[in-house]
Protein backbone atom coordinates (compact mmCIF):
# COMPACT_ATOMS: atom_id res chain seq x y z
CA UNK A 1 0.00 0.00 0.00
CA UNK A 2 1.01 3.35 -0.39
CA UNK A 3 0.61 4.13 3.30
CA UNK A 4 -1.75 7.09 2.57
CA UNK A 5 -5.02 5.28 2.69
CA UNK A 6 -7.67 6.42 4.69
CA UNK A 7 -8.71 2.88 5.92
CA UNK A 8 -5.71 0.52 7.19
CA UNK A 9 -4.35 -2.58 5.29
CA UNK A 10 -5.71 -6.04 4.44
CA UNK A 11 -9.49 -4.36 3.57
CA UNK A 12 -11.08 -6.32 0.57
CA UNK A 13 -9.57 -5.29 -2.18
CA UNK A 14 -12.37 -4.41 -5.70
CA UNK A 15 -11.18 -6.53 -8.71
CA UNK A 16 -13.15 -5.98 -11.76
CA UNK A 17 -16.64 -8.55 -12.18
CA UNK A 18 -15.14 -11.87 -14.33
CA UNK A 19 -17.77 -11.04 -16.70
CA UNK A 20 -16.14 -7.92 -17.83
CA UNK A 21 -19.24 -5.79 -17.35
CA UNK A 22 -17.65 -2.87 -15.02
CA UNK A 23 -13.90 -3.11 -16.15
CA UNK A 24 -14.19 0.39 -18.02
CA UNK A 25 -14.64 1.89 -14.28
CA UNK A 26 -12.04 0.30 -12.90
CA UNK A 27 -9.65 1.25 -15.81
CA UNK A 28 -10.89 5.03 -15.38
CA UNK A 29 -9.99 5.34 -11.59
CA UNK A 30 -6.53 4.34 -12.41
CA UNK A 31 -6.53 7.61 -14.59
CA UNK A 32 -8.14 9.35 -11.89
CA UNK A 33 -11.41 9.59 -13.96
CA UNK A 34 -15.06 8.73 -12.47
CA UNK A 35 -16.67 6.56 -15.70
CA UNK A 36 -20.11 5.76 -15.15
CA UNK A 37 -22.86 4.26 -17.06
CA UNK A 38 -25.75 6.28 -19.58
CA UNK A 39 -27.68 4.42 -22.08
CA UNK A 40 -26.83 5.33 -25.82
CA UNK A 41 -30.62 5.38 -26.56
CA UNK A 42 -32.47 7.52 -24.21
CA UNK A 43 -29.74 8.99 -22.35
CA UNK A 44 -30.82 7.66 -18.42
CA UNK A 45 -27.51 7.97 -16.07
CA UNK A 46 -27.12 4.32 -14.43
CA UNK A 47 -25.47 3.45 -11.70
CA UNK A 48 -23.70 0.23 -10.10
CA UNK A 49 -22.99 -0.89 -13.98
CA UNK A 50 -25.84 -3.14 -15.38
CA UNK A 51 -25.57 -4.69 -18.75
CA UNK A 52 -29.29 -3.35 -19.80
CA UNK A 53 -30.75 0.18 -19.50
CA UNK A 54 -33.84 0.17 -16.41
CA UNK A 55 -35.52 2.97 -18.77
CA UNK A 56 -35.61 1.48 -21.84
CA UNK A 57 -34.28 -1.56 -21.96
CA UNK A 58 -31.30 -1.27 -24.21
CA UNK A 59 -28.34 -3.19 -24.12
CA UNK A 60 -26.82 -0.12 -25.29
CA UNK A 61 -25.08 1.09 -22.07
CA UNK A 62 -21.74 3.51 -22.86
CA UNK A 63 -19.34 4.35 -20.39
CA UNK A 64 -19.19 8.22 -20.06
CA UNK A 65 -17.01 10.45 -17.83
CA UNK A 66 -18.34 12.47 -15.49
CA UNK A 67 -17.53 15.98 -13.22
CA UNK A 68 -15.63 14.82 -10.08
CA UNK A 69 -18.15 16.14 -7.41
CA UNK A 70 -21.57 15.63 -5.92
CA UNK A 71 -23.72 16.19 -2.80
CA UNK A 72 -23.93 14.19 0.30
CA UNK A 73 -27.18 12.53 0.13
CA UNK A 74 -26.48 10.15 3.43
CA UNK A 75 -23.71 9.32 6.01
CA UNK A 76 -23.05 6.72 8.20
CA UNK A 77 -19.77 6.03 10.60
CA UNK A 78 -19.36 3.04 11.65
CA UNK A 79 -17.53 2.24 15.31
CA UNK A 80 -18.05 -1.95 15.61
CA UNK A 81 -15.57 -3.61 13.17
CA UNK A 82 -17.04 -6.24 11.35
CA UNK A 83 -13.32 -6.74 9.02
CA UNK A 84 -10.37 -8.43 11.11
CA UNK A 85 -8.65 -5.38 9.21
CA UNK A 86 -10.43 -2.76 11.44
CA UNK A 87 -10.17 -4.52 14.88
CA UNK A 88 -8.70 -1.72 16.57
CA UNK A 89 -8.69 1.41 14.14
CA UNK A 90 -11.75 3.19 15.86
CA UNK A 91 -14.51 4.70 13.87
CA UNK A 92 -14.41 5.58 10.32
CA UNK A 93 -17.01 7.27 8.26
CA UNK A 94 -18.79 6.62 4.95
CA UNK A 95 -20.95 8.62 2.56
CA UNK A 96 -23.08 8.02 0.33
CA UNK A 97 -22.89 10.72 -2.30
CA UNK A 98 -25.24 11.57 -5.43
CA UNK A 99 -24.00 12.80 -8.73
CA UNK A 100 -26.18 16.02 -10.20
CA UNK A 101 -24.67 15.84 -12.92
CA UNK A 102 -25.04 12.43 -14.20
CA UNK A 103 -28.45 11.84 -13.22
CA UNK A 104 -28.43 11.93 -9.24
CA UNK A 105 -26.94 8.52 -9.30
CA UNK A 106 -24.96 7.82 -5.99
CA UNK A 107 -21.65 6.30 -5.10
CA UNK A 108 -20.30 5.16 -1.80
CA UNK A 109 -16.98 6.12 -0.33
CA UNK A 110 -15.33 7.64 2.73
CA UNK A 111 -15.26 11.20 3.99
CA UNK A 112 -12.06 11.91 4.39
CA UNK A 113 -10.35 14.49 7.14
CA UNK A 114 -11.35 14.43 10.62
CA UNK A 115 -13.47 11.17 11.72
CA UNK A 116 -15.61 13.25 14.34
CA UNK A 117 -16.08 16.53 11.61
CA UNK A 118 -19.93 16.88 11.65
CA UNK A 119 -21.23 15.49 8.59
CA UNK A 120 -24.07 17.57 6.60
CA UNK A 121 -26.90 15.91 4.19
CA UNK A 122 -25.95 17.87 1.15
CA UNK A 123 -23.01 19.20 1.10
CA UNK A 124 -20.85 19.14 -1.89
CA UNK A 125 -18.07 16.85 -1.62
CA UNK A 126 -15.28 16.16 -4.65
CA UNK A 127 -13.61 12.98 -5.61
CA UNK A 128 -10.43 12.59 -3.99
CA UNK A 129 -8.61 9.16 -6.16
CA UNK A 130 -7.04 7.13 -3.67
CA UNK A 131 -4.11 4.55 -5.50
CA UNK A 132 -3.49 1.40 -4.27
CA UNK A 133 -0.60 0.90 -6.37
CA UNK A 134 1.40 -2.28 -4.63
CA UNK A 135 -1.85 -4.51 -4.45
CA UNK A 136 -1.70 -7.90 -6.71
CA UNK A 137 -3.79 -6.22 -8.79
CA UNK A 138 -3.20 -2.41 -8.85
CA UNK A 139 -6.49 -0.72 -8.03
CA UNK A 140 -7.66 3.31 -7.28
CA UNK A 141 -10.44 4.16 -4.68
CA UNK A 142 -12.86 6.79 -4.83
CA UNK A 143 -12.99 9.06 -1.99
CA UNK A 144 -14.76 12.41 -1.27
CA UNK A 145 -14.08 15.32 0.71
CA UNK A 146 -16.24 18.19 1.40
CA UNK A 147 -15.12 20.87 -1.13
CA UNK A 148 -13.77 23.62 0.63
CA UNK B 1 -63.49 -8.72 -2.17
CA UNK B 2 -61.18 -10.24 -5.37
CA UNK B 3 -62.06 -14.21 -5.70
CA UNK B 4 -58.60 -14.44 -5.96
CA UNK B 5 -57.78 -13.24 -2.24
CA UNK B 6 -55.91 -15.96 0.18
CA UNK B 7 -58.14 -14.96 3.19
CA UNK B 8 -59.00 -17.48 5.01
CA UNK B 9 -58.21 -20.41 3.07
CA UNK B 10 -55.52 -21.71 6.02
CA UNK B 11 -54.66 -21.51 9.20
CA UNK B 12 -52.11 -21.75 11.47
CA UNK B 13 -52.61 -24.97 13.78
CA UNK B 14 -49.39 -25.43 15.30
CA UNK B 15 -46.59 -23.97 16.69
CA UNK B 16 -43.22 -25.15 18.33
CA UNK B 17 -39.68 -23.95 18.84
CA UNK B 18 -36.66 -24.99 20.28
CA UNK B 19 -34.66 -23.51 23.52
CA UNK B 20 -33.20 -20.14 22.71
CA UNK B 21 -29.32 -19.63 22.76
CA UNK B 22 -26.84 -17.74 22.56
CA UNK B 23 -25.06 -18.04 19.19
CA UNK B 24 -22.53 -20.56 19.49
CA UNK B 25 -24.70 -22.08 22.78
CA UNK B 26 -26.49 -24.91 21.08
CA UNK B 27 -25.88 -28.19 22.05
CA UNK B 28 -27.63 -29.45 19.14
CA UNK B 29 -26.75 -29.20 15.45
CA UNK B 30 -28.46 -27.07 13.38
CA UNK B 31 -30.29 -29.76 11.66
CA UNK B 32 -30.86 -31.84 14.69
CA UNK B 33 -33.05 -28.16 15.95
CA UNK B 34 -34.87 -28.00 12.99
CA UNK B 35 -36.28 -31.27 13.32
CA UNK B 36 -36.95 -30.44 17.05
CA UNK B 37 -38.86 -27.30 16.96
CA UNK B 38 -41.10 -29.29 14.17
CA UNK B 39 -42.11 -32.63 16.68
CA UNK B 40 -42.61 -29.07 19.00
CA UNK B 41 -45.37 -27.83 16.45
CA UNK B 42 -46.67 -31.08 15.26
CA UNK B 43 -47.53 -31.92 18.88
CA UNK B 44 -48.84 -28.85 19.42
CA UNK B 45 -51.05 -29.52 16.23
CA UNK B 46 -52.18 -33.00 17.85
CA UNK B 47 -51.37 -34.75 14.52
CA UNK B 48 -48.73 -37.42 13.54
CA UNK B 49 -45.40 -36.02 11.90
CA UNK B 50 -46.10 -38.20 8.97
CA UNK B 51 -48.59 -36.49 8.43
CA UNK B 52 -46.63 -33.14 6.92
CA UNK B 53 -46.35 -32.99 3.06
CA UNK B 54 -44.87 -29.72 2.49
CA UNK B 55 -41.86 -27.41 3.58
CA UNK B 56 -41.62 -23.57 3.09
CA UNK B 57 -38.77 -21.67 3.79
CA UNK B 58 -36.84 -18.56 3.37
CA UNK B 59 -33.13 -17.00 3.66
CA UNK B 60 -31.40 -19.87 1.68
CA UNK B 61 -32.28 -22.24 5.39
CA UNK B 62 -29.75 -25.22 5.03
CA UNK B 63 -31.91 -27.59 6.19
CA UNK B 64 -33.60 -28.84 3.30
CA UNK B 65 -37.12 -30.47 2.68
CA UNK B 66 -35.53 -33.99 0.97
CA UNK B 67 -33.70 -34.03 4.11
CA UNK B 68 -35.89 -33.33 6.47
CA UNK B 69 -38.88 -35.59 4.61
CA UNK B 70 -36.58 -38.56 4.69
CA UNK B 71 -35.67 -38.13 8.35
CA UNK B 72 -39.26 -37.78 9.41
CA UNK B 73 -39.81 -40.66 7.50
CA UNK B 74 -42.84 -38.93 5.41
CA UNK B 75 -44.07 -40.40 2.29
CA UNK B 76 -45.48 -38.64 0.09
CA UNK B 77 -43.62 -35.14 0.06
CA UNK B 78 -45.49 -32.89 -2.01
CA UNK B 79 -44.50 -29.36 -1.65
CA UNK B 80 -40.89 -27.73 -1.12
CA UNK B 81 -40.48 -23.70 -1.22
CA UNK B 82 -37.49 -21.63 -0.62
CA UNK B 83 -38.23 -18.09 -0.62
CA UNK B 84 -35.29 -15.63 -2.25
CA UNK B 85 -33.52 -13.16 -0.58
CA UNK B 86 -31.40 -12.71 1.86
CA UNK B 87 -31.94 -11.62 5.52
CA UNK B 88 -35.60 -12.22 7.10
CA UNK B 89 -37.61 -10.35 4.96
CA UNK B 90 -39.07 -13.45 3.51
CA UNK B 91 -40.61 -15.01 6.80
CA UNK B 92 -44.40 -14.03 5.90
CA UNK B 93 -43.55 -14.79 2.47
CA UNK B 94 -43.04 -18.37 3.61
CA UNK B 95 -46.11 -18.71 5.66
CA UNK B 96 -48.00 -16.76 2.90
CA UNK B 97 -46.55 -19.42 0.26
CA UNK B 98 -47.32 -22.26 2.54
CA UNK B 99 -51.00 -21.39 2.51
CA UNK B 100 -51.21 -20.63 -0.89
CA UNK B 101 -49.92 -24.45 -1.59
CA UNK B 102 -52.73 -25.84 0.55
CA UNK B 103 -54.97 -23.22 -0.85
CA UNK B 104 -54.05 -24.38 -4.66
CA UNK B 105 -54.32 -28.05 -3.44
CA UNK B 106 -50.35 -29.21 -3.74
CA UNK B 107 -49.94 -29.94 -0.62
CA UNK B 108 -52.25 -30.37 2.73
CA UNK B 109 -49.87 -30.07 5.85
CA UNK B 110 -47.44 -27.48 5.59
CA UNK B 111 -44.72 -26.96 7.66
CA UNK B 112 -43.02 -23.22 8.21
CA UNK B 113 -39.77 -23.18 9.58
CA UNK B 114 -36.59 -21.70 10.12
CA UNK B 115 -32.91 -23.23 11.88
CA UNK B 116 -30.07 -21.15 12.71
CA UNK B 117 -26.76 -22.48 14.57
CA UNK B 118 -24.95 -19.30 14.03
CA UNK B 119 -21.96 -20.98 16.19
CA UNK B 120 -22.03 -24.23 13.52
CA UNK B 121 -22.12 -22.26 10.86
CA UNK B 122 -20.84 -18.02 10.13
CA UNK B 123 -22.32 -14.92 12.24
CA UNK B 124 -24.14 -12.71 10.20
CA UNK B 125 -22.61 -9.70 11.61
CA UNK B 126 -19.01 -10.64 10.74
CA UNK B 127 -17.92 -10.03 7.07
CA UNK B 128 -17.01 -12.91 4.55
CA UNK B 129 -13.16 -13.20 4.57
CA UNK B 130 -12.64 -13.19 1.04
CA UNK B 131 -9.29 -10.38 -0.10
CA UNK B 132 -10.91 -9.70 -2.98
CA UNK B 133 -14.37 -8.96 -4.10
CA UNK B 134 -16.04 -8.15 -7.19
CA UNK B 135 -19.40 -6.77 -8.28
CA UNK B 136 -21.87 -4.91 -5.58
CA UNK B 137 -19.34 -5.65 -3.42
CA UNK B 138 -16.44 -4.10 -4.57
CA UNK B 139 -18.58 -0.60 -4.39
CA UNK B 140 -19.22 -0.86 -0.49
CA UNK B 141 -16.54 -3.14 0.96
CA UNK B 142 -13.63 -1.49 0.40
CA UNK B 143 -14.80 1.73 1.70
CA UNK B 144 -15.82 -0.52 4.94
CA UNK B 145 -19.66 -1.29 4.31
CA UNK B 146 -19.94 -4.84 4.68
CA UNK B 147 -22.23 -5.89 7.50
CA UNK B 148 -25.99 -5.78 7.65
CA UNK B 149 -25.78 -2.76 10.14
CA UNK B 150 -23.70 -0.80 7.66
CA UNK B 151 -25.83 -1.64 4.66
CA UNK B 152 -28.69 -0.17 6.24
CA UNK B 153 -27.74 2.00 8.31
CA UNK B 154 -27.96 4.98 5.59
CA UNK B 155 -31.68 4.56 4.70
CA UNK B 156 -32.18 5.02 7.86
CA UNK B 157 -30.00 8.20 8.34
CA UNK B 158 -31.39 9.71 5.22
CA UNK B 159 -35.59 8.85 6.57
CA UNK B 160 -34.55 10.53 10.10
CA UNK B 161 -33.38 13.69 8.12
CA UNK B 162 -35.87 14.25 5.48
CA UNK B 163 -39.05 13.58 8.13
CA UNK B 164 -36.82 14.94 11.77
CA UNK B 165 -37.41 11.78 13.12
CA UNK B 166 -35.61 11.51 16.88
CA UNK B 167 -33.34 8.96 18.34
CA UNK B 168 -36.12 8.78 21.04
CA UNK B 169 -38.41 6.71 18.50
CA UNK B 170 -35.23 4.40 18.36
CA UNK B 171 -34.93 3.67 22.14
CA UNK B 172 -38.64 3.38 22.51
CA UNK B 173 -38.87 0.41 20.23
CA UNK B 174 -35.67 -0.92 21.94
CA UNK B 175 -37.36 -0.55 25.07
CA UNK B 176 -40.88 -2.30 24.76
CA UNK B 177 -38.74 -5.24 23.27
CA UNK B 178 -37.07 -5.33 26.40
CA UNK B 179 -40.19 -5.12 28.53
CA UNK B 180 -42.21 -7.90 26.59
CA UNK B 181 -39.59 -10.01 27.38
CA UNK B 182 -39.32 -9.43 30.99
CA UNK B 183 -42.44 -11.66 30.91
CA UNK B 184 -41.53 -13.98 28.27
CA UNK B 185 -39.64 -17.26 29.89
CA UNK B 186 -38.58 -18.50 26.42
CA UNK B 187 -36.72 -14.90 25.85
CA UNK B 188 -32.85 -14.71 25.87
CA UNK B 189 -33.16 -11.58 27.85
CA UNK B 190 -35.53 -12.46 30.37
CA UNK B 191 -34.18 -10.79 33.82
CA UNK B 192 -32.22 -8.20 31.40
CA UNK B 193 -34.03 -5.46 31.51
CA UNK B 194 -33.48 -2.31 29.68
CA UNK B 195 -33.75 1.25 30.63
CA UNK B 196 -33.33 4.66 28.85
CA UNK B 197 -30.18 5.28 31.13
CA UNK B 198 -28.65 2.02 29.88
CA UNK B 199 -29.86 2.66 26.23
CA UNK B 200 -28.16 5.85 25.75
CA UNK B 201 -25.41 5.26 27.64
CA UNK B 202 -24.72 1.77 25.57
CA UNK B 203 -21.73 2.09 22.30
CA UNK B 204 -22.39 3.11 18.78
CA UNK B 205 -22.41 -0.21 16.19
CA UNK B 206 -23.31 2.57 13.21
CA UNK B 207 -23.34 6.24 14.16
CA UNK B 208 -25.87 8.16 13.85
CA UNK B 209 -28.55 5.21 14.27
CA UNK B 210 -27.59 2.15 15.58
CA UNK B 211 -26.54 1.77 19.01
CA UNK B 212 -25.74 -2.01 20.40
CA UNK B 213 -29.50 -2.27 21.61
CA UNK B 214 -31.01 -0.85 18.41
CA UNK B 215 -29.70 -4.57 17.18
CA UNK B 216 -30.59 -7.79 17.05
CA UNK B 217 -28.59 -10.55 18.31
CA UNK B 218 -27.63 -13.26 17.24
CA UNK B 219 -28.48 -16.56 18.24
CA UNK B 220 -29.20 -20.19 17.70
CA UNK B 221 -32.12 -22.56 17.79
CA UNK B 222 -35.24 -23.00 15.50
CA UNK B 223 -38.36 -22.56 15.20
CA UNK B 224 -41.56 -24.02 12.92
CA UNK B 225 -45.17 -23.41 12.74
CA UNK B 226 -47.63 -26.05 11.00
CA UNK B 227 -50.49 -24.95 8.40
CA UNK B 228 -53.61 -26.68 6.96
CA UNK B 229 -56.43 -25.81 5.18
CA UNK B 230 -59.08 -23.43 7.31
CA UNK B 231 -62.33 -26.41 7.06
CA UNK B 232 -59.38 -28.65 8.64
CA UNK B 233 -58.26 -26.22 11.25
CA UNK B 234 -61.40 -25.97 12.43
CA UNK B 235 -61.89 -29.84 13.96
CA UNK B 236 -58.51 -29.57 15.50
CA UNK B 237 -57.06 -28.91 18.86
CA UNK B 238 -55.95 -25.43 18.75
CA UNK B 239 -57.40 -22.54 17.98
CA UNK B 240 -56.39 -21.44 14.41
CA UNK B 241 -55.12 -18.54 13.45
CA UNK B 242 -56.08 -18.00 10.13
CA UNK B 243 -54.13 -16.02 7.33
CA UNK B 244 -56.46 -12.69 6.54
CA UNK B 245 -54.10 -11.49 3.89
CA UNK B 246 -50.32 -11.41 2.61
CA UNK B 247 -47.92 -9.58 0.34
CA UNK B 248 -44.52 -9.75 -0.97
CA UNK B 249 -41.86 -7.68 -2.87
CA UNK B 250 -40.10 -4.24 -3.48
CA UNK B 251 -40.93 -1.30 -5.58
CA UNK B 252 -39.02 0.28 -8.29
CA UNK B 253 -35.80 -1.01 -8.11
CA UNK B 254 -34.96 -1.37 -4.90
CA UNK B 255 -32.21 -4.21 -5.29
CA UNK B 256 -30.17 -1.44 -7.46
CA UNK B 257 -26.68 -2.06 -6.73
CA UNK B 258 -24.31 0.08 -4.55
CA UNK B 259 -27.37 2.10 -2.87
CA UNK B 260 -29.36 3.23 -5.86
CA UNK B 261 -32.96 2.41 -5.34
CA UNK B 262 -35.36 5.03 -6.31
CA UNK B 263 -37.19 5.41 -3.36
CA UNK B 264 -33.91 4.31 -1.23
CA UNK B 265 -34.96 6.28 2.70
CA UNK B 266 -37.34 3.38 2.60
CA UNK B 267 -38.00 0.08 4.80
CA UNK B 268 -38.89 -1.52 1.40
CA UNK B 269 -42.57 -1.81 2.20
CA UNK B 270 -44.20 1.49 0.29
CA UNK B 271 -45.93 -1.17 -2.33
CA UNK B 272 -46.46 -4.00 -0.32
CA UNK B 273 -48.27 -2.85 2.35
CA UNK B 274 -50.83 -1.59 0.17
CA UNK B 275 -50.89 -4.45 -1.33
CA UNK B 276 -51.70 -6.33 2.06
CA UNK B 277 -54.23 -4.06 3.23
CA UNK B 278 -56.04 -4.96 -0.09
CA UNK B 279 -55.36 -8.55 0.39
CA UNK B 280 -56.51 -8.68 4.11
CA UNK B 281 -59.32 -6.77 3.40
CA UNK B 282 -58.66 -4.33 6.55
CA UNK B 283 -56.69 -1.05 7.41
CA UNK B 284 -54.25 -0.39 10.19
CA UNK B 285 -56.64 1.27 12.28
CA UNK B 286 -58.08 -2.43 12.51
CA UNK B 287 -54.90 -3.97 13.45
CA UNK B 288 -54.44 -4.96 17.20
CA UNK B 289 -51.15 -5.94 17.81
CA UNK B 290 -47.91 -5.72 15.31
CA UNK B 291 -44.73 -8.11 14.89
CA UNK B 292 -42.37 -5.93 13.20
CA UNK B 293 -38.60 -7.82 12.34
CA UNK B 294 -36.38 -5.99 14.28
CA UNK B 295 -33.08 -6.31 12.37
CA UNK B 296 -32.44 -2.60 13.63
CA UNK B 297 -34.91 -0.56 15.27
CA UNK B 298 -34.61 2.01 12.32
CA UNK B 299 -36.39 -0.90 9.76
CA UNK B 300 -39.09 -1.49 12.24
CA UNK B 301 -39.92 2.74 12.39
CA UNK B 302 -40.03 3.13 9.12
CA UNK B 303 -41.94 -0.49 7.92
CA UNK B 304 -44.36 0.79 10.47
CA UNK B 305 -44.93 3.87 8.69
CA UNK B 306 -45.04 2.42 5.64
CA UNK B 307 -47.64 0.07 6.94
CA UNK B 308 -49.72 3.29 7.72
CA UNK B 309 -49.79 3.05 11.48
CA UNK B 310 -48.54 7.04 11.79
CA UNK B 311 -47.46 9.31 9.16
CA UNK B 312 -43.86 9.98 8.68
CA UNK B 313 -44.07 13.50 10.37
CA UNK B 314 -45.87 11.91 13.79
CA UNK B 315 -43.36 9.51 13.80
CA UNK B 316 -42.10 11.14 17.15
CA UNK B 317 -45.31 11.58 19.45
CA UNK B 318 -46.32 7.38 18.17
CA UNK B 319 -43.69 5.73 18.81
CA UNK B 320 -43.44 6.12 22.63
CA UNK B 321 -42.86 2.93 25.58
CA UNK B 322 -46.20 3.26 26.69
CA UNK B 323 -47.92 3.60 23.13
CA UNK B 324 -45.74 0.53 21.98
CA UNK B 325 -46.43 -1.94 24.94
CA UNK B 326 -49.42 -4.21 25.62
CA UNK B 327 -50.68 -2.91 28.69
CA UNK B 328 -51.92 0.55 27.56
CA UNK B 329 -50.83 0.80 23.86
CA UNK B 330 -52.54 1.85 20.61
CA UNK B 331 -50.17 -0.50 18.88
CA UNK B 332 -48.42 -3.10 21.14
CA UNK B 333 -45.50 -4.09 19.90
CA UNK B 334 -43.13 -7.15 19.20
CA UNK B 335 -45.12 -8.94 22.62
CA UNK B 336 -42.22 -11.61 22.81
CA UNK B 337 -39.34 -9.13 22.80
CA UNK B 338 -38.74 -9.87 18.87
CA UNK B 339 -35.36 -10.37 17.81
CA UNK B 340 -33.69 -7.74 19.91
CA UNK B 341 -34.82 -9.82 23.50
CA UNK B 342 -36.42 -13.18 23.13
CA UNK B 343 -34.48 -14.43 20.25
CA UNK B 344 -33.38 -13.65 16.99
CA UNK B 345 -34.88 -16.74 14.57
CA UNK B 346 -34.68 -14.87 11.78
CA UNK B 347 -38.47 -13.46 12.24
CA UNK B 348 -40.31 -16.70 12.81
CA UNK B 349 -40.38 -16.37 16.95
CA UNK B 350 -42.16 -13.02 16.15
CA UNK B 351 -44.95 -15.25 13.53
CA UNK B 352 -45.58 -17.77 16.37
CA UNK B 353 -46.09 -14.86 18.58
CA UNK B 354 -48.54 -13.38 16.39
CA UNK B 355 -50.38 -17.35 16.41
CA UNK B 356 -50.43 -16.68 20.31
CA UNK B 357 -51.96 -13.49 20.20
CA UNK B 358 -54.82 -14.82 18.27
CA UNK B 359 -54.78 -17.97 20.36
CA UNK B 360 -55.21 -15.74 23.57
CA UNK B 361 -52.03 -17.40 25.25
CA UNK B 362 -49.49 -14.56 24.87
CA UNK B 363 -46.92 -13.69 27.65
CA UNK B 364 -48.22 -10.31 26.81
CA UNK B 365 -51.63 -11.24 25.80
CA UNK B 366 -53.13 -7.74 23.82
CA UNK B 367 -57.00 -8.00 25.51
CA UNK B 368 -59.41 -9.31 22.63
CA UNK B 369 -56.58 -9.45 19.90
CA UNK B 370 -57.83 -10.58 16.89
CA UNK B 371 -56.15 -9.30 14.06
CA UNK B 372 -52.47 -9.31 14.35
CA UNK B 373 -50.17 -8.30 12.09
CA UNK B 374 -46.56 -9.29 10.81
CA UNK B 375 -43.98 -7.65 9.34
CA UNK B 376 -40.80 -9.52 7.60
CA UNK B 377 -37.32 -8.23 7.86
CA UNK B 378 -37.25 -4.48 6.59
CA UNK B 379 -34.85 -2.82 4.13
CA UNK B 380 -33.80 -5.80 2.25
CA UNK B 381 -35.62 -6.97 -0.71
CA UNK B 382 -37.90 -8.73 -1.42
CA UNK B 383 -39.88 -8.17 1.61
CA UNK B 384 -43.16 -9.40 2.99
CA UNK B 385 -46.02 -8.86 5.46
CA UNK B 386 -48.62 -10.54 6.41
CA UNK B 387 -52.19 -10.85 8.56
CA UNK B 388 -53.37 -13.33 10.54
CA UNK B 389 -56.69 -13.45 11.81
CA UNK B 390 -59.16 -15.04 14.61
CA UNK B 391 -62.82 -17.16 13.26
CA UNK B 392 -64.67 -13.61 13.60
CA UNK B 393 -62.28 -11.50 11.37
CA UNK B 394 -63.54 -14.05 7.80
CA UNK B 395 -66.66 -13.05 8.01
Amino acid sequence: MTGNTYLPAGMPAPVPSPDGLDVPYWEGTRQNKLLVQRCDDCGTWQWGPEWLCHNCQSFNMKWLQTEDRGLIYSWERPWHPAHPALKGHGPYTVVLVELPEAGNIRMIGNLLGPVDQEVVIGSPVEAVYEAHDDADIPYTLVQWQVTR
Amino acid sequence: MTTRSIKGKAAVVGIGETTYYKHGQSPDSEFVLALQSILKAAEDAGIDLREIDGFTSYSNDRNDPSRLAAAIGIHDLKFSNMHWGGGGGGVAAAVANAAAAIASGFADCVVVFRALAQGQFRRFGEALPDPTVSGDPAYMRPYGVMSPAQNYAMRATRFMHDHDVRNDVLRAIAMASYQHAQNNPRAIMQGKPLDAQKYDDSRWIVEPVNRLFDCCQENDGAAALIMVSAERARDMKQTPAYLVGAAQGSDHRCGAPVMNSSNFASSSFSTVAERLYESAGVTAKDIDVVQSYENFTTGVMMAVVEHGFCAPEEANDFFTLDNLTCAKGSMPLNTSGGNLAECYMHGMGLQLEAVRQIRGTSCNQVAGARLAMNIAGPMVTPVSSLVMGSEETLS
